[in-house]
């Protein structure tokens, strides 16, 4: 649950990196390696003496959602503060122009969504993440280290989410409140992907694009955030897998 | 459990209540509202509690059914003008219905999806009223001084902006819904749902339809819930929509692990103290939340049995 | 009862995990006062044979009648409500509860008529009724214990005194004895037999020793399908038998 805040730090510390140094790409791998930090020792301190025990660990990382955010209000304050984008340049399509910076994300995104299927699947990481996510106590019986990877998984998703962070910030300025909305919508994009698929998330995100896209350009923001949790909600409740996934049985 | 146990239990909430009762005469009067509206809160808490401590289900979506309250008693008196008894019943009446419904629903899902579920349903919820700020006002919420009668007892007349009126409708609305509560949780029904929360799969195999028990338990604790919060519009005058955002659906959870989940005291020691933590760091720093996040991480791990949890261990067995 | 038929009877009733036939075509007669035992070797499809008839499990087709009524459909609480009454395979009791609230919960299942029932307070013949229920099967009063507290052969008692306070008229055990030191288990045997004249008692069984000792008619499975069915004597006697369940 705290994974929300761990896009917002990656924003805040862009910004905080930019402004000393000027440098995006400092920034790009500085503030992910800050919020990994941060993921390490919360998992270290708070989640593994729970022994990731479900009810607890959302507990917990509610409230370490509210300790970072609240941390971060008092250190870096209230207002909201753009990072200027490193490359300004627009793309000229027949009918419109589109930043070249938005285009750049893009890429970045699924070079990443590429790297992260390969750990997943061709690592030996990947395939103790797997394991875990099945069975814990069978892993652990076949010497998989259960909790390093429970650990070093934790970490990896902060540092993805810091990562995205910080390449939002020149899309969207960086502000203490945004990693709730960012929490949600991940949370409804992979609900609707399907826990644990890949391919769900990519396909349920441009999904997630496209409602909120129209409806709100067609009707409001507002409306186009309510089908999508309404939408989030009723594929829990009627299709537990997700709209992709595999059914449990 | 034994008849004892069950008389000790209602006397030890009898004289819970009763200290309130006193307490006012030496509370000046400028704290009677910051009472009033932590009695309000510990009812809410009450709801919640019955959910969590008894059947099990850890909901985060309960600002759904307080916001009904809220919005179903405050805009009765806002647009139909009518007295606060009235606008007090349309409120209990709504969250009753939401609580029906959203059970239904979301009662085919159990641990952390039903958690999620719940969630989603009361985001639904609170971009709906922003949605609708014509009517609900929105954030900005609509204030109901002007709209709102006085409250007539027979015949008496009493207004609800004044203080002592204030203590004693929370006071008299925490008591109703403790004694509601008790009653509930010591009943067959309350047994029930205990067993629920320790095994479904046996509790089924004992002769009990477990989703009409958990239903039963969803739709009793919205309706507190819901309670809590037509009362608290009607008492501060004011709706609006940030009774239905997630921190609203958070507070319930910390009020009650605070307090001890599974226990009738436990809330409304966790709802006093939490409030006076909170009202008093947010004097002090705007990031006074931080006290909220503080606390869940400290509450659960070192003490997930709650303060009442630890006496009931350590002490007083016989604890409800 | 009218009823001179069997009390429960499955008619082609068949189950398939997937591309597993766990049971295939199963046709049980039970007879109202029996005690019939259900034995073969693991994996024969006894515990899915039970879990169908308890509505634990729902059959890939086929049919369940008890007292002549179809219950195929119904959901697994209301076969209690029936009087079809289950115990586990493993010991299964709410150990984080008191022994009184463990018995209570299986005591004020039958009282609960009415939606209005279930809020009524109740402690005067519950207590009552909960005493008469540990007492029916021996077990001493240690009302207060969690029930997670008590001895493993008393924990085995504990829940014979929720299934027989459900009052039952088909008691199901799942291999009752499973854990049980030897004089436990003779304690067991006997309480078995002692309720015998009230119930109609259907066990799934290893100890062979136990099921010879007391069923009165005994059924035979092997991968998934009845192959025998008969009285102790020629169920012993039954070559198939022999080479099917002892392996030989």
């Amino acid at each position: 649950m705290a994974h929300g805040e761990f896009y917002m730090l990656g924003a805040v510390g862009a910004w905080v990196v930019f402004q000393a140094t000027g440098s995006f790409l400092l920034a790009l791998v500085a503030a992910p390696a800050v919020a990994g930090a941060v993921a390490v020792a919360a998992d270290r301190f708070v989640l593994r003496p729970l022994r990731y025990a479900p009810g607890a660990t959302i507990v917990a990382t509610i409230g370490l959602l509210y300790i970072i955010q609240q941390a971060v209000l008092s250190l870096y304050g209230p207002e909201a503060r753009p990072v200027a984008a490193p490359v300004a340049f627009t793309v000229q399509f027949p009918w419109f122009g589109y930043s070249g910076y938005k285009l750049m994300v893009g890429g970045l995104a699924v070079l990443l969504l590429g790297a992260t299927w390969l750990v997943v699947n061709r690592t030996t990481l990947g395939l103790y993440m797997r394991a875990t996510q099945q069975d814990p106590q069978m892993a652990q019986a076949f010497g998989v280290p259960v909790d390093r990877v429970y650990a070093a998984t934790y970490a990896l998703g902060g540092v993805l989410a810091a990562f995205a962070g910080v390449l939002i910030v020149p899309v969207q300025q960086a502000h203490y409140l945004m990693g709730l909305d960012a929490l949600l919508l991940s949370f409804m994009v992979v609900i609707i992907g399907g826990l644990g698929s890949l391919k769900g998330t990519m396909v349920a995100a441009l999904l997630m694009g496209l409602i909120d896209g129209v409806v709100s350009v067609f009707f409001s923001p507002t409306l186009a955030r309510i089908v999508a949790s309404g939408l989030v909600a009723l594929v829990l409740v009627f299709r537990r897998g997700g709209l992709f996934g595999e059914q449990p049985v | 459990m034994t008849r004892g146990d069950g008389r000790r239990a209602l006397a030890l909430h009898l004289v819970i209540l009763l200290v309130l009762l006193i307490l006012q005469a030496f509370l000046p009067p400028f704290h009677h509202g910051m009472a009033a509206r932590i009695m309000v809160l510990a009812t809410y808490a009450v709801g919640y509690n019955l959910l969590l401590g008894y059947a099990g289900l850890m909901s985060l979506g309960h600002a759904m059914f307080f916001a009904t309250g809220v919005y179903g008693s405050g805009l009765t008196v806002y647009y139909l003008d009518l007295g606060p008894a009235e606008a007090f019943l349309v409120g209990i009446a709504a969250s009753i219905l939401v609580a029906a419904v959203v059970g239904l629903l979301t009662l085919r899902t159990t641990g952390v999806a039903f958690l999620i579920v719940t969630m989603m349903f009361a985001q639904v919820f609170y971009l709906s009223t922003l949605l609708s700020s014509r009517i609900t006002g929105g954030d900005q919420g609509l204030v109901l001084t002007g709209h709102l009668q006085p409250l007539r007892l027979g015949g008496l007349e009493l207004a609800l902006a004044d203080p002592g009126v204030k203590y004693n409708v929370a006071l008299a609305t925490l008591a109703a819904c403790l004694l509601v509560s008790l009653w509930l949780v010591r009943s067959p029904a309350g047994r029930v749902l205990v067993a629920i929360r320790e095994n479904e799969e046996r509790t089924r195999m004992l002769g009990y339809n477990t989703s009409a028990y958990r239903l039963l338990a969803l739709i009793a604790s919205g309706a507190i819930t819901g309670t809590a919060g037509a009362v608290y519009a009607l008492l501060f005058s004011y709706v609006g929509s940030t009774f239905a955002s997630i921190l609203y659906s958070i507070y319930p959870l910390l009020w009650v692990l605070l307090g001890g989940a599974g226990t009738t005291v436990g809330p409304l020691i966790g709802t006093g103290l939490m409030t006076y933590m909170v009202d008093a760091a947010s004097s002090l720093t705007s990031s006074y939340l931080l006290v909220v996040g503080l606390a869940l991480v400290v509450l659960v791990m070192k003490f997930p049995a709650g303060l009442a949890g630890a006496l009931r261990a350590r002490w007083w067995p016989w604890l409800p | 009862m009218a009823t001179i038929g069997p009390l429960l009877q499955t008619e082609a009733l068949h189950k398939a995990f997937g591309g597993l036939q766990a049971v295939r075509g199963a046709d049980l007669r039970v007879d109202p006062g029996e005690i019939r035992a259900i034995i073969g070797p693991n994996g024969a499809g006894k515990t899915t044979l039970v879990g169908m008839i308890s509505g634990r499990i729902r059959p890939t087709s086929g049919r369940v009648l008890f007292s002549g009524r179809d219950i195929t459909a119904a959901p697994a609480h209301a076969r209690v409500a029936l009087g079809i009454v289950c115990t586990f395979q493993l010991t299964s009791i709410y150990g984080n509860l008191s022994v009184y609230a463990n018995v209570a919960l299986a005591v004020q299942r039958r009282w609960l008529r009415s939606a209005f029932d279930i809020l009524r307070p109740d402690d005067h013949w519950l207590a009552r009724d909960v005493h008469s229920a540990l007492e029916e099967v021996g077990l001493p009063a240690a009302w207060d214990l969690p029930a997670g507290a008590l001895p493993h052969g008393h924990q085995r008692l504990l829940e014979m005194a929720m299934a027989l306070a459900l009052r039952p008229r088909l008691l199901v055990l799942d291999e009752p004895t499973q854990g049980l030191a030897p004089d436990e288990s003779a304690a067991l045997t006997a309480l078995i037999r002692r309720i015998a004249d009230k119930v109609t008692v259907l066990l799934v069984e290893h100890n062979l020793e136990v099921v010879l000792g007391l069923s009165h008619r005994i059924t035979v499975m092997d991968r998934g399908s009845i192959v025998a069915e008969g009285t102790p004597g020629e169920i012993e006697a039954n070559p198939d038998v022999q080479r099917v369940y002892l392996g030989q």
